[in-house]
């Protein structure tokens, strides 16, 4: 286990949340095995598409509630782009919708009691940025040529400082993806496994007030941490996607 | 946190260690090596942060990608024109209502104007009746009052005339009374009175006095 305290009967393993099992039996991990991971994955998806497309199944002028949620995130996400790519940025607007759908959900979901984050999973918000990543750097190079190289030569300093620049650019214009996946990753991992350890904590009669009043109150800042999380992830992936559209600075 | 996972990283590679050497334990027999692997497997998973666990990844991004694939096609074809829509057609109805209440706020403004004209009118109608009647009563009032000046007019002059017929008769008949008198009074002192005379001094007396 990660941190074992096994004296006096307390024992930590807030590590165990994230392991993936398979759902059925205890056999090996093979690509197509449904696991753990698949489960939250699906319930993430059934979970926005509830709200997207039930919560809207009344198509009423005046909203019930919702449908209000729905048109909140609708109108947060697409004014969002609008206002950070512009325009243009508009054509992308699906994606960008079912990627803040997905890692909103899926960080709330993951603060139901017993479950599985899946955006706590390296694996899962890596291979979200790199296709930010990727997609931003096809749709630069698509749209503007050779021009997209602009962005790492940043015109409006002197010319001697330029190539510097040039360097660092380069550099965190890839390091993108990483940070992009690391900061939601690391949030969640962090968030659910300090409650646990205070759970953990919670077994020692002593302190088990402490512990309860910290692990509701870290609760509550994982509810605001999950949603900003996704909030701050949405809002890169439209300043990413600027920086493709519009790449002279 | 840190030293969190840098006692994970340590407590892995010690796990690891044990499963190599249940590994060579069990190299014997097909049975018992399948179990050092399963054993093995175990102690992958049980070891470190299970995110950095790089057997499951391939699972793991199988159904995300399919996740996301289904996600995308369900928001993208369903959710996001319905909503679009209903975004417009809330925008579209408030557009229409603020129209019509703009009709219907212009409609009013007519409406008061034309109540406004009526009343107008109306006070005019009545000011020039008011007029005409003042004027008709002022002519009958004129017509009466004249009428009525002529027949005062006409009374006057018949008694003026009644009046000096009067007068002239009285004047007559005083004249008489005083020479019958006068003569009766010459008679009476034992003079002689022919009527000439006395009516020569009579007619001298009352010059003054009457008239």
């Amino acid at each position: 286990m990660a941190t074992e305290a096994t004296g006096g009967g307390l024992e930590f393993h807030p590590m165990d949340q994230f392991v993936v099992s398979p759902l059925f039996g205890n056999g090996p991990v093979a690509w197509y095995t449904p696991t753990n991971v698949t489960l939250w994955l699906a319930l993430t998806a059934l979970a926005s598409i509830a709200l997207l497309v039930l919560g809207t199944r009344g198509r009423a002028i005046v909203p019930n509630r919702a449908q209000s949620v729905a048109e909140m995130a609708y109108g947060l996400v697409h004014k969002m782009i609008e206002d950070i790519a512009g325009k243009e940025g508009l054509r992308y607007f699906p994606y960008i919708l079912t990627l803040f759908m997905f890692v909103v959900f899926a960080n709330l979901l993951g603060l139901v009691p017993m479950a599985f984050t899946v955006t706590s999973h390296i694996a899962i918000t890596g291979v979200l940025a790199l296709a930010v990543f990727f997609g931003v750097t096809i749709i630069g190079f698509a749209k503007n040529g050779a021009h997209f190289l602009d962005l790492f030569w940043v015109r409006s300093a002197p010319l001697a400082v330029r190539p510097v620049l040039a360097v660092i650019e380069v550099i965190s214009y890839f390091v993108r993806p990483l940070s992009l996946s690391i900061r939601l990753a690391g949030n969640m991992i962090a968030g659910h496994a300090v409650i646990k350890v205070f759970a953990g904590f919670a077994a020692i009669a002593a302190v088990a007030p402490i512990a309860i009043v910290a692990v509701v109150g870290m609760y509550a800042f994982e509810v605001l941490v999950a949603i900003v999380q996704a909030y701050v992830f949405t809002i890169l992936t439209c300043v990413y996607l600027k920086d493709a559209l519009h790449p002279s600075h | 946190m840190f030293s969190l996972l840098q006692e994970a990283a340590t407590t892995a590679v010690e796990t690891t260690e044990g499963a190599i050497v249940i590994d060579d334990a069990t190299a014997h027999g097909a049975d018992a090596a399948a179990h050092g692997v399963e054993g093995a497997g175990y102690a992958t998973e049980a070891a470190g942060l299970p995110q950095l666990d790089i057997t499951t990844f391939g699972n793991q991004i199988f159904w995300l990608v399919v996740t996301l694939v289904v996600l995308y096609l369900v928001l993208s074809r369903v959710a996001l024109p319905r909503i679009a829509s209903v975004l417009s057609d809330r925008q579209g109805a408030i557009t229409g209502d603020l129209m019509a209440a703009e009709e219907f706020k212009l409609k009013a403004r007519e409406a008061e104007a034309a109540y406004d004209k009526a009343l107008a009118d109306a006070r005019a109608q009545a000011q020039t009746i008011v007029a005409q009647n003042r004027a008709q009563i002022q002519a009958q009032l004129d017509e009466a009052i004249a009428k009525a000046d002529a027949e005062i007019a006409a009374r006057t002059a018949e008694s003026e005339t009644r009046i000096r017929a009067v007068r002239a008769s009285a004047d007559v008949s005083a004249r008489d009374v005083a020479q019958d008198v006068t003569a009766e009074l010459v008679r009476t002192f034992g003079g002689q009175a022919d009527d000439a005379t006395v009516g020569a001094a009579l007619d001298g007396r009352m010059k003054g006095a009457v008239q």
